[in-house]
């Protein structure tokens, strides 16, 4: 510890901090332009100047200057800093009237205004003259992708987008040219930028050069209404703001969540938003004579009732990817009224088994514990694409403490160096038995993460029991003999927002009910009359045969072409949905505008057709639908935490029998781009898919 | 005080006042004037229909920073704004006014960086029905042209008080 005295009050702070960290420990505001809490430190804005004594008689970015460079007064005095002397004012100034030299008068066409931190600290520390009377300098703006839009006459060279993309990002493909005057930033070769994070330094840019490109001129920020909700295009769950101006949302922003996305969210989630306006279903739909016909809701939610009533028993229900917890449950009480257990929410041939304990199907070292990891193992999974927020985490904690990463399937680019081990069940069963290097590294490790990939698990063609000895393989892993007391490394790394909380609420077989790729099965030889695909979109839709099949969702996709009725739902931005992510953590999403057209909140869909069918669920209301929800499973309740899960119970699968010989593991997202139906609805993703595809084939 | 009555009565002076007010009024110069046909004079500050003007080359001012949509007091101005499919700059898409909504009090075009939106020196633009009152982008962009000239010189003569 070091005490520094901040304009006159004594703190005491630890002695690795900076002057700017203990100013702000004292209460005492530093401006600031390149510094950033979760990069490292450049110290060339000198936005930040202050005054010391016991250092240099000159004014010092107190950013990059130590508490502990400062020397105490000659009878042991402590060190002082100062921040409102006129020394500090005049030096504010004068660095803002140098970076306003070459700064456009831009502000009313530029997407940042209203927002910026450059006009924001101009007006609280500047001058409002300059004295600078040339032709200010101007800067080609440069192509950096379909996501970021530059210009770059604003750019006031902090470095911050450079230091974002090299560090978190993990990608070399910015950087700062010339010096003086001619600095530029620039991609170098005029190419996009292949990170799936990229869009995070729109927010990182203090001034207007970095902006979003789809967002351009949209709308202003003091126009949006903000709600906070959560992200559901993988099983993360990123913190999100939803801004949106009327019926429209205008754009998605990240929030702090240390627990999960830190500030950063990955640029699906950040740029899907005009997926939610395309290929929407706001009119309930019935096929007749071969086609789909808009009509009421009446009649269709009659043309279902009438079907469920002959079908008796033989109704099937499979939910996708996006959906919330609330109709799944609700989906779940329609099917029991009539006696069916058909429900899955897992995709086809999952060895994710409905009687494993909770601790086999989550992420059990949890996001924030990636830090504390000494060994990482990626089994089937490529987490850059399926879920690029641990993959930052894991880069984070690779660059901290150069833990050892090994992977077993598919060999990609993941932002840091891995053993690669192998593609398969072999491989896997190899180093589960302690051999070869990587074997040997995790038997010593104390806080060993397998990580567990969808891919891994679920195997279309080879049957359950490969997934089941995956698990079992990785729970004898994650137990080794040195592992820590309270360390669960067992980690199942979804990459859909519906499962775990399906899984929880248990909407997979049961009484006597099948999985999806049988249901499917039954249906295509005609033994399933009735098949619901809540949002279900990526399964085998022409392996349905002649059944009945009602699609629940937001988006017109694979399945709602196959549909014989369409009932149109609500997407996540436009219901309070309980999600519950992959670590297990329970959070709910929030209704930053309404459905289009007809379109309905899901479970109250269900709910009216309940109703048609003559056996009405118990609940009216979305409270009291949750009470019914908490009064079953109380763990949902308690938002935003993780249910502290039973470790022993996963560990007796460590001895279960192997009898799986070889299988190979890929990685369950092709592409990262168009992984669901909102995705797929959207022109931005779309033309980033494309970009992706032709880099993929020039690199080949 | 009855017989200077009947004295009044009697020289009908009443009347006789009252005929030659009306005879001076009659014979004096007209205050009013004969208003399609003459009108009074207009200050230059005169904030009466808005315009949106152009520059001299035809481009339009306006970039949609959108202030004067954020400092309106009566909201009643509506923009939606977006990159000009020719070159990207940025341009408004839609841009209304709702003219009942309007109560003159010329932020629009103090807050306007450009000059552009104004408030020019036209006051007769009554119309038949509400629906003509809701000007779009197309009647504001007409009105400057229609103005042009009066508003620049105006906006000319005030430049020295600003
Ligand atoms: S970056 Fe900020 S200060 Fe610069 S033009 Fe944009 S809004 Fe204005
Ligand atoms: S583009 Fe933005 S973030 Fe990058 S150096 Fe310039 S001002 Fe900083
Ligand atoms: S004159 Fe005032 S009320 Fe009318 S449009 Fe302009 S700002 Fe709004
Ligand atoms: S914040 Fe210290 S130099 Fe930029």
């Amino acid at each position: 510890m070091a005490s520094i005295k901040v304009d006159g009050t004594l703190v005491e702070v630890p002695d690795y901090y900076t002057l700017m960290q203990a100013a702000e420990a004292a209460g005492a505001e530093i401006p600031r332009f390149c510094y950033h809490d979760r990069l490292s430190v450049a110290g060339n804005c000198r936005m930040c100047l202050v005054e010391v004594k016991g250092g240099p008689p000159k004014p010092q970015a107190s950013c990059a200057m130590s508490v502990k460079d400062l020397r105490p007064g000659p009878n042991g005095e402590p060190p002082e800093m100062f921040t409102n002397t006129p020394m500090v004012k005049k030096a504010r100034e004068g660095v803002m009237e140098f970076l306003l030299v070459n700064h456009p008068l831009d502000c009313p066409i530029c997407d940042q205004g209203g927002e910026c931190d450059l006009q924001d600290q101009a007006m609280a520390y500047g001058v409002d003259k300059s004295r600078f009377h040339e032709n200010k300098r101007a800067v080609e703006d440069k192509y950096i992708g379909p996501l970021v839009k530059t210009s770059m006459n604003r750019c006031i060279h902090c470095t911050r987008c450079v230091r974002f993309t090299t560090e978190v990002a993990g990608i070399s493909e910015m950087g700062l040219l010339g010096r003086g005057e001619d600095a530029e930033i620039t991609t170098y070769l005029e190419k996009a930028l292949s990170s799936e994070l990229q869009g995070n330094v729109i927010d990182l840019c203090p001034v207007g050069a970095l902006t979003s490109k789809p967002y351009a001129f949209n709308a202003r920020p003091w126009e949006l209404n903000k709600t906070e909700s959560i992200d559901v295009m993988d099983a993360v769950g990123s913190a999100i703001r939803v801004d949106s101006r009327g019926r429209e949302v205008m754009r998605i922003m990240p929030r702090v969540n240390e627990a999960i996305n830190e500030e950063w969210i990955s640029d699906k989630t950040r740029f899907i938003w005009d997926g939610l306006k395309n290929q929407r279903l706001d009119r309930p739909y019935v096929r007749k004579n071969g086609k789909l016909q808009a009509t009421s809701w009446d009649e269709a939610l009659g043309a279902v009732a009438a079907r469920i009533k002959k079908a008796g028993n033989k109704v099937g229900a499979i939910a996708g990817d996006l959906a919330a917890v609330e109709e799944m449950y609700a989906l779940k009480g329609l099917l029991a009224s009539i006696g069916s257990g058909m429900t899955d929410v897992r995709p086809a041939m999952s060895g994710i088994d409905p009687s494993m304990p909770r601790s086999a199907y989550i992420f059990n070292p949890t996001i924030a514990g990636i830090e504390d990891a000494d060994a990482i193992l990626i089994i089937g999974a490529n987490p850059r694409k399926e879920a690029a927020l641990i993959n930052a985490r894991i880069r984070k904690t690779w660059r901290a403490k150069n833990i050892p990463v090994g992977v077993i399937g598919e060999r990609a680019d993941l932002t840091y160096t891995y053993d690669y081990l192998g593609e398969g069940f072999e491989t896997l069963a190899d180093v589960a038995a302690g051999k070869g290097s990587f074997g040997e590294i995790l038997a010593k490790a104390q806080r060993p993460i397998i990580i567990v990939g969808e891919a891994a698990v679920s195997h279309a063609n080879l049957g359950k029991q490969v997934g089941r000895d995956v698990i079992a393989l990785a729970s004898k892993l994650a137990n080794g003999a040195n592992v820590a007391e309270g360390w669960n490394g067992f980690a199942l790394l979804h990459n859909a927002a519906s499962r775990v909380g399906g899984l929880d609420i248990g909407f997979v077989p049961h009484d006597g009910g099948v999985c999806s790729a049988d249901q499917i099965a039954l249906a295509g030889k005609g033994e399933l009359d009735v098949l619901f695909l809540l949002g279900a979109d990526e399964y085998d839709m022409s392996a349905m045969g002649k059944a009945f099949v009602v699609y629940i969702g937001s988006h017109g996709d694979q399945g709602a072409h196959r549909a014989d009725v369409i009932l149109p739902g609500a997407a996540y931005t436009e219901k309070s949905g309980t999600y519950v992510n992959t670590e297990g953590r329970v959070q709910q999403t929030a209704r930053a505008v309404f459905p289009p057209g007809d379109a309905k909140e899901d479970w109250t869909i269900i709910r009216a057709l309940s109703g048609a069918i003559g056996k009405p669920l118990p609940y009216n209301s979305l409270a009291q639908l949750r009470s019914a929800i908490y009064a079953e499973f109380p763990h949902l309740a308690r938002v935003d935490e993780i249910e502290a899960s039973d470790f022993a119970a996963l560990t007796t699968y460590a001895n279960a029998t192997i009898m799986t010989k070889s299988a190979p593991f890929g990685s369950a997202v092709a592409d990262f781009y168009l992984s669901n139906p909102i995705a797929r609805a959207s022109a931005v993703m779309g033309e980033c898919a494309a970009l992706a595809a032709g880099l993929r084939q020039a690199a080949e | 005080m009855r017989a200077s009555q009947f004295v009044n009565t009697l020289i009908m002076k009443e009347f006789v006042s009252a005929f030659f007010l009306a005879m001076r009024y009659f014979f004096s110069p007209k205050p009013t004037i004969n208003y399609p046909f003459e009108k009074g004079p207009v200050s230059p500050r005169f904030r009466g229909e808005h315009a949106l003007r152009r520059y001299p080359n035809g481009e339009e001012r306006c970039i949609a920073c959108k202030l004067c949509e954020a400092i309106c007091p009566a909201q009643a101005i509506t923009i939606e704004a977006g990159p000009r499919q020719n070159d990207g700059t940025r341009r408004t898409v839609r841009y209304d006014i709702d003219m009942v909504k309007c109560i003159y009090c010329g932020f629009c075009q103090e807050a306007c960086p450009v000059d552009a939106i104004v408030e020019g020196p036209n006051f007769e633009f009554a119309t038949e029905t509400r629906e003509e009152l809701y000007f779009s982008k197309e009647k504001l962009l007409a009105n400057g042209d229609r103005w042009e000239r009066e508003i620049a010189s105006n906006l000319a003569a005030d430049a020295p008080y600003r």
